[in-house]
């Protein structure tokens, strides 16, 4: 853990345009990550992560909109470079890796010239020696046969293979920020461990900051350093994962754990949690998005919600904590 | 790359031979006695009787069809009536006067459908993507023959910026020696500009005509599959990972987008070949749809025959080299071959 | 339905263009209707003292070489253009709907048979493929209609086939069958009707091309005959007088088969969206 962050997020909100109507997808949205720290972000489908990160790189769709907050990274905010700038921060300073490896890539490219690709981009590299940083890249991700796997299609490799490539591009100009977003998502379990060992173990060497994002909260516990809740666009709760594990505040992350398989619950004790994501076009949306879910609610809930505190670096964003 | 050829051809096989059985039923369907028919309209009985003979159209349908068959393998179309002339020889020479206008006519369509649907694409919304949805719906509008007559009427009459809509070349200016066919390519070869200068401006408002009509499904195409494409994860990586948004544009969405479009060139040269023959009706052009009008009016069937068949056999091999095309683009169909 | 009628509303709202194509088609109609009974010449009836006079007063559109009015043509021909459109598009889809929902349901040699006649059709030049065939079965109009039925059926065999493919096994097709209905009942009676919305949005794309293909037979003297009044041959008459000026002898048949053509591949995007919302491009 570091005094000073890699990349500060305050007060982030994002709106969507859609047909119909405009949705809040994010609202105040912050949190920071130090240099060689891993965070989680955690939560269920629709809670915004995706779009937290998105809103980071700069790859909003284009109905997508940030109405207020900053991203401090290295001292300049991400929120208002003009593209040009952040074209030059990502995949040199910044990088991302998504779900769905196999779609993720060129499908009619070769995968050595899809990591080349972003040597010659930002690392320096010319077109006549990118093809052995490339090999060299693969070698890193630990892919077998490096020389041959380089001239291979998407479509000739398993899954797990092409998240190392995606690896392998994300981590080609060492990065001092990773997004990993659902990396794991469709690999099978053995395939899942070694894919967020080699992240981890690439962004040590490194001292390399990771967002992991993730919707897993027993996989995050295991390779993060601090957790970020989020439900419907808010952050409800953020906390060190063994704090958050001991001592989860806010319902909705109490909820969670109950509904996360551990070594200690058996699937006969997991509880489910109760309503649906509210609807984010709504106008009179309620201060606390939870609160239509929640069983402890008061009549504080109503109002804006608080943000305090607790012990070390544990906030929630509740009027009734546990 | 060879067995990919391989598997194509074993694939065109059955179009050739669907092609073949085709256009020997067309000239059985004739109404009447085909001998009647092919002997022409004032022909005497006798004569009747001996055209019977000559064609074998006496014989059992097999037969006939095996005769055909081998009249085609050795080049035979038979002939025409009223030039006495061998039909496979007339659409010898006819042949490079359509395929320039064809070909030309695919370049310009090419030309202004890829750039504009994929501006359309990455600009969308803006007026470029409207510009691009009108020329797309009015352009398989429009009647190709109109649009030649239009054409004509405003460069030719009104502006008189071009020349008279009659044949490949000025009246006074030779055909340069034919070395292709192609008038372009051979005043070039041969060094003669005024040539060059004349076939292209008389080449120009037929090319253009064609090529409105076929732009449509091309730009339609590139626009969709563009779009598609540019919403696509792999893009969204490549967006990601800092490269130059010509990179992102032309190396990753492009080349991807650009294989549906080259399918679809299958249909635009379905669209092409018919209105070859329509446009070169207009423009007096020398080209075998011409020949086939011309034959038609007379009720001269062998040339409508050879016509049809010639052009069938052309459209399959164009659909064969745009399937080989397509493998070359993308290496999934390359390598499953 | 009350869902479909509230999604054609915001559909067009959302395209007004669509509204405009629907108007257009009435006009067209009313045109194909009642041509003959309001147009205000005799359309074959010429007049050697007015001829090649331009657009005026009395005659709008002017008039041709034989001093018919063309206005009057071009209206009375509305019908005749609409009715071969109208028959080989329903030819194409009696063919090829019912050959492609047996190709599509029954599978198998039915599927082969089927297919392989679509494909070979398709490896012609379709508009080649009909001249031949209007070329050999004679130079009449009928031969038009049929021609231009065959070119199209392999698109109706295509996405009837597809249509069908997916719903035999859906579970109305299976509870029609087991309540004791024999095959051909359950494929005329179940999965016709089911795959009628997607044919029709089918059918509206297909009137322009029919149409088009049509006229361009006949500009190249097939099918029609002088002195009939048809867009396409009219086009092919005025084609002579271009050179020396007279534009109006092409211009307004030509105008006239160009607004027909738009306007039903209006309708047949407006329809697609209203009948088929995943289509939309």
């Amino acid at each position: 853990m570091s005094a000073i962050p890699a990349l500060a997020v305050d007060n982030l909100s994002v709106e969507f345009r859609t047909r119909s109507g405009i949705v809040k997808v994010l609202e105040h949205v912050s949190f920071s990550v130090g240099k060689g720290e891993t965070i989680a972000l955690v939560g269920e489908s629709g809670s915004g992560k995706s779009v937290t990160a998105f809103a980071v790189m700069g790859i909003l769709d284009a109905a997508g909109k940030v109405t207020s907050g900053t991203a401090m990274f290295g001292g300049s905010d991400l929120l208002k470079q003009s593209e040009r700038d952040l074209a030059e921060l990502r995949g040199r300073e910044l990088s991302m890796i998504f779900q769905n490896p196999r779609t993720a890539l060129n499908p009619i490219r070769r995968v050595g010239q899809q990591i080349a690709d972003v040597l010659v981009r930002h690392g320096g590299a010319t077109r006549a020696d990118a093809p052995k940083l490339a090999i060299e890249m693969l070698k890193k991700v630990r892919i077998p046969d490096p020389e041959r796997r380089a001239e291979a299609y998407p479509f000739e490799m398993s899954g797990g293979m092409c998240q190392r490539i995606m690896i392998a591009i994300a981590l080609a100009c060492r990065p001092a920020l990773l997004i990993a977003d659902e990396p794991t998502t469709g690999l099978d379990v053995t395939t899942q461990a070694v894919i967020m060992d080699l992240i981890g173990e690439l962004g040590r060497d490194s001292g390399m900051a990771t967002i992991f994002i993730t919707h897993d909260l027993a996989l995050a516990a295991e390779y993060c350093d601090r957790i970020v809740v989020m439900h419907a666009g808010h952050i409800v709760e953020s906390a060190p994962s063994q704090t958050l594990f001991a001592d989860p505040r806010h319902p909705y992350t109490a909820k969670l754990l109950a509904a996360t398989p551990g070594e200690t619950a058996s699937l006969a004790e997991l509880v489910s949690i109760p309503g649906n994501l509210p609807d984010l076009r709504r106008e009179d949306l309620p201060a606390c998005r939870y609160s239509g879910r929640c069983e402890r609610l008061v009549g504080r809930c109503a109002e804006p919600l608080p943000h305090q505190t607790i012990g070390d670096r544990h906030g929630i964003a509740c009027w009734n904590p546990l | 790359m060879l067995k990919l050829l391989l598997s194509r051809l074993a694939t065109a096989v059955p179009s050739v031979v669907g092609v073949l059985i085709v256009t020997f039923m067309l000239t059985r369907l004739l109404p009447g006695d085909p001998a009647a028919y092919f002997a022409g309209l004032a022909a005497s009985p006798q004569a009747i009787a001996e055209v019977r003979t000559k064609l074998g159209l006496d014989k059992s349908l097999p037969e006939q069809f095996v005769a055909y068959i081998v009249d085609l393998a050795h080049g035979n179309l038979g002939n025409s009536l009223s030039t006495g002339q061998p039909v496979a020889a007339e659409i010898v020479n006819r042949l490079p006067a359509s395929a320039e206008l064809t070909l030309v006519a695919l370049f310009v369509a090419v030309a202004i459908a890829i750039p504009l649907g994929v501006l359309a694409a990455v600009k969308q919304g803006t007026w470029i993507d409207h510009l691009c949805r009108v020329v797309t719906t009015a352009g398989v509008s429009l009647p190709v023959f109109f649009t030649g007559l239009l054409l004509a009427y405003v460069f030719y009459y009104l502006l008189q910026i071009a020349p008279a809509p009659t044949g490949r070349l000025d009246v006074f200016i030779s055909a340069p020696p034919d070395i292709t066919g192609f008038y372009l390519v051979d005043s070039l070869l041969t060094g003669n500009a005024e040539t060059f200068w004349s076939a292209l401006k008389q080449l120009a408002l037929p090319a253009i005509s064609m090529a409105i009509f076929s732009l449509a499904p091309l730009a339609r195409m590139t626009r969709g599959s563009m779009l598609a494409v540019l919403g696509s994860d792999f893009v969204r990586t490549a967006r990601a990972s800092g490269l130059s948004s010509r990179t992102v544009i032309f190396t990753y969405a492009f080349r991807n987008a650009v294989l549906p479009v080259i399918t679809t060139l299958g249909m635009v040269f379905s669209f092409l070949l018919g209105a070859n023959v329509l446009v070169e009706t207009v423009f007096a052009w020398p080209g075998i749809g011409l020949y086939a009008v011309n034959a038609l009016i007379t009720s001269d069937y062998a040339p409508v025959q050879g016509f049809v068949l010639t052009m069938a056999v052309l459209y399959v091999v164009l659909n064969l080299i745009i399937d080989l095309l397509y493998g070359l683009v993308d290496p999934r169909v390359r390598l499953d071959a | 339905m009350i869902a479909m009628v509230r999604h054609a509303r915001y559909v067009l709202s959302e395209n007004p263009v669509t509204g405009l194509s629907f108007a257009l088609f009435a006009l067209f109609l009313f045109a194909a209707i009642f041509g003959p009974a309001i147009a205000p010449y005799n359309p074959l009836q010429s007049d050697a003292a007015n001829a090649l006079q331009a657009p005026s007063a009395a005659h709008w559109f002017g008039t041709d070489q034989l001093g018919r009015d063309i206005f009057s043509r071009v209206l009375v021909a509305t019908r005749l253009d609409l009715t071969i459109a109208f028959s080989s598009v329903i030819l194409a889809f009696m063919l090829g709907a019912l050959s492609g929902v047996a190709a599509g349901y029954f599978g198998g040699w039915t599927d082969r048979i089927v297919g392989r006649l679509a494909d070979t059709i398709m490896a012609f030049p379709l508009f080649v493929l009909a001249m031949g065939i209007v070329a050999a079965l004679g130079n009449k109009v009928i031969n038009i209609v049929l021609a231009t039925a065959i070119i199209n059926f392999p698109l109706y065999v295509r996405v009837a086939r597809a249509e069908a493919n997916v719903r035999r096994d859906a579970g109305f097709v299976e509870a029609a069958r087991l309540s004791g209905n024999g095959e051909a009942r359950v494929l005329l009676g179940h999965v016709l009707p089911n795959i009628m919305p997607i044919m029709m949005v089918q059918m509206s794309l297909t009137m322009g091309y029919a149409i088009l293909n049509a006229a361009g037979l006949s500009f190249i003297g097939l099918g029609v005959k002088p002195p009939d009044a048809e867009w396409g041959i009219m086009v092919a008459e005025g084609a002579n007088f271009i050179q020396s000026g007279e534009w109006w002898i092409a211009l307004f048949p030509g105008a006239t088969l160009m607004l027909a053509v738009f306007c039903f591949n209006l309708l047949g995007d407006g329809l697609r969206d209203i009948i088929d919302p995943r289509q939309r491009t």
